[in-house]
């Protein structure tokens, strides 16, 4: 992982309104390395799509993005409409949470799997076809010749996911941007996607950012985690580090409330408050309002990034303690 | 315990231009008063047919729902509505059950007013009800927009116990809501019903909520139930295959654990002309000839377990 095929400073995304700014993004700063499954992950509202949409210049107007992304090298903010264009689907491709949106029900699967293929490609028409089964193959989709000739509503959730992801890999993008593609379908199609993706990855060396809310996909599916929380991440390491002993109070926090398989009935640790109002985001680290821990100094200075152990990175002026973050998670 | 809730043989047929959808199929459970029955199954298992057959807001087409000893279906319309007042209903998003031209008070009121509370002793009421969930008189005269979406779904509960029923359908109620803010809401249902005594009739597709919810759970495949029993037994020994693949499906948050992640194979097929055999047979892994051949009834296994299949799994060979 000496490469980084994305790589996010200080990232800003602001979308101004009638009187109030919103920060949706608020000093971003994010590595995936080549080869490697990122899992970034937060509550809703914690500007995590929107961070995967500025990955290649798709933050919708008015938004405004400024800091630097860097693509395999390539700057995406402020490049020009025919430079993003080439970087869009052939440098990294992204999916969506529903593909049944993200599809036009006008044309046939094949129609629209062909169509990428042979402007990144360049392939001729046979030959885009021939490319699109072998995508399809490498998904999994059963009968790739049928699937082609079919329209969007003749096939499920799940196999039009299928669908999406082979449409992205099949021009062979560096980078998979995939937001939230698991959380419209039933579990033990997720289950599916979780072993395909896990498959694709290791088998292609496909590096994925993969945006969700749900803690357990990331800790089946991801080698690292980034926990997004007001626009901005608050921890970051390996899955087993971040996960095993967050440093992080949110993060611990956030893993308390999950409701765990054998963990049995009883109250569950919820977080007191709600998600801050982007529009006038707290002062200090924006968690201080919710997190117990917090002391005046949370209130008047943001904390910076620092190092826990290793490349575990949390951004708290009152970690918590190893052991005792163990715990806390149970 | 008294039994609160009685489902017999409870189905519901759709006949549509491509030929014939068992939504729900001759389901039979019972619910004690105070107690929480999880039904849990994939999009189109028929879950939210159920509630509604059960509340009759789709009338069923055969079986018998009866509630603290009234049978339903033998009593008229006028007497029904009149019952219904001890069931209630809270769904999945709170954004759209929400009208949002109204008012707090006006949503949390509504089912006050059909019983003839008006004026003052209305809005005390109100306020009552919404203190039980947690929010302030403050809230009042507000509009859903203004409110977070757990928040919304504090309203919808709300407006759900105002008339103080003895059942409450829960169809996902947490589905649409962030982790953080599930937990909060699972806790306030878990503390209303402790307080009040009510029994739940809990819906849901995530089996981490319903253990933590529940005390029996029933799974649904295609309409049918497949495995009933206490959440205890289920979720510690699953004996229908079926069972057994949805609990392999859910990624746990332990990393050490995700090569357990088992996926079954294969989709939920369509309901529609079901071959003649157990429902689950093309996708599951021990299927033999007579699984197609013939469909297998709900038998008892053990004293608190019930599952349809000619070859669940025994103690021995779950291990």
């Amino acid at each position: 992982m000496n490469t980084a095929v994305l790589s996010v400073r200080g990232l800003r995304v602001e979308f101004p309104g009638l009187g109030y700014t919103v920060q949706a993004v608020r000093d971003c700063d994010l590595e995936v390395g080549a080869g490697e499954v990122l899992g970034l992950v937060g509550e809703s509202g914690c500007g995590k799509s929107v961070t995967a949409l500025a990955c290649l210049g798709l933050v919708p107007a008015p938004g405004h993005a400024s800091g630097s992304i860097k693509l395999c090298g390539h700057e995406v903010i402020g490049n020009t409409e025919r430079a993003l264009g080439e970087l869009r689907g052939g440098t990294a491709a992204m999916i969506f949470q529903n593909p049944n949106a993200a599809l036009n029900p006008f044309f046939t699967v094949g129609h629209q799997l062909t169509h990428p293929i042979r402007l990144h490609r360049g392939l001729r028409r046979a030959a885009a076809r021939a490319a699109a089964v072998e995508a399809l193959q490498a998904v999994r989709l059963s009968d790739p010749e049928l699937a082609l000739d079919r329209y969007p509503h003749q096939l499920s959730g799940g196999q039009l996911q299928r669908v999406m992801i082979a449409m992205a890999i099949a021009s062979r993008p560096r980078l998979l941007i995939a937001d939230e593609p698991t959380t419209a379908l039933d579990v033990t199609v997720q289950a599916q996607i979780i072993v395909l993706l896990r498959e694709l990855a290791a088998s292609t060396g496909l590096t994925v950012l993969f945006i969700t809310h749900d803690l357990g996909v990331v800790a089946t599916l991801c080698d690292r985690v980034a926990v997004m929380y007001a626009g901005t991440v608050v921890e970051q390491g390996p899955v087993g580090a971040v996960i095993g002993s967050p440093a992080h109070p949110y993060t611990g926090k956030l893993l308390g409330a999950v409701p765990k398989i054998g963990q049995g009935r009883g109250e569950l640790a919820s977080i007191p408050g709600q998600v801050p109002n982007l529009a006038a985001p707290p002062s200090g680290c924006a968690f201080h309002p919710r997190c117990e821990r917090a002391s005046s100094s949370c209130e008047q200075q943001r904390p910076a990034p620092h190092a826990v152990e290793g490349p575990h990175l949390a951004a708290c002026h009152h970690p918590l303690a190893p052991t005792a973050a163990a715990a806390g998670a149970r | 315990m008294e039994t609160l809730l009685q489902v017999r043989g409870l189905s519901k047929r759709y006949r549509t231009r491509h030929g014939l959808v068992r939504a729900v199929d001759e389901v039979s459970f019972e619910l004690e008063a105070g107690r929480t029955l999880a039904v849990v199954g994939e999009s189109g298992c028929g879950k939210s047919t159920l509630a509604l057959a059960l509340l009759r807001l789709v009338t069923p087409d055969a079986g018998s729902v009866v509630f603290e000893g009234v049978d339903f279906g033998a009593i008229g319309e006028a007497r029904r509505h009149r019952m219904r007042r001890h069931l209630s209903v809270v769904f999945q998003n709170p954004y759209s059950s929400l009208n949002p031209k109204m008012r707090v008070r006006d949503i949390v009121g509504e089912p006050l007013r059909t019983v003839g509370l008006r004026g003052p002793a209305l809005y005390e009421k109100v306020a009552e009800h919404l203190a039980e969930v947690g929010l302030g008189r403050e809230y009042l005269k507000r509009y859903p927009h203004e409110f977070s979406g757990g928040q919304r779904q504090r309203i919808a509960i709300a407006r759900a116990i105002a008339l103080e029923p003895r059942l409450l359908i829960l169809d996902e109620p947490t589905a649409a809501l962030d982790v953080s803010v599930q937990a909060q809401v699972l806790n306030l249902l878990r503390d209303l019903q402790r307080r009040k005594g009510l029994g739940y009739l809990f819906i849901s597709h995530n089996l981490a909520v319903v253990e933590s919810m529940a005390d029996e759970v029933l799974v649904m495949y295609l309409g049918r139930a497949v495995e009933i029993g206490t959440v205890r037994e289920i979720f510690r020994a699953p004996l229908h295959p079926y069972t057994r693949a949805l609990l392999d499906s859910v990624p746990s948050t332990d990393p050490a654990l995700r090569d357990r992640l088992r996926p079954l194979s294969g989709e939920v097929p369509s309901p529609l002309n079901l071959p003649p055999g157990c429902a689950f047979a093309p996708r599951c892994p021990y299927a033999r000839d007579d699984c197609v051949a013939a469909r297998p009834a709900l038998e008892a296994r053990g004293s608190e377990r019930r599952v349809a299949c000619f070859h669940p799994f025994t103690e021995e060979t779950l291990q």
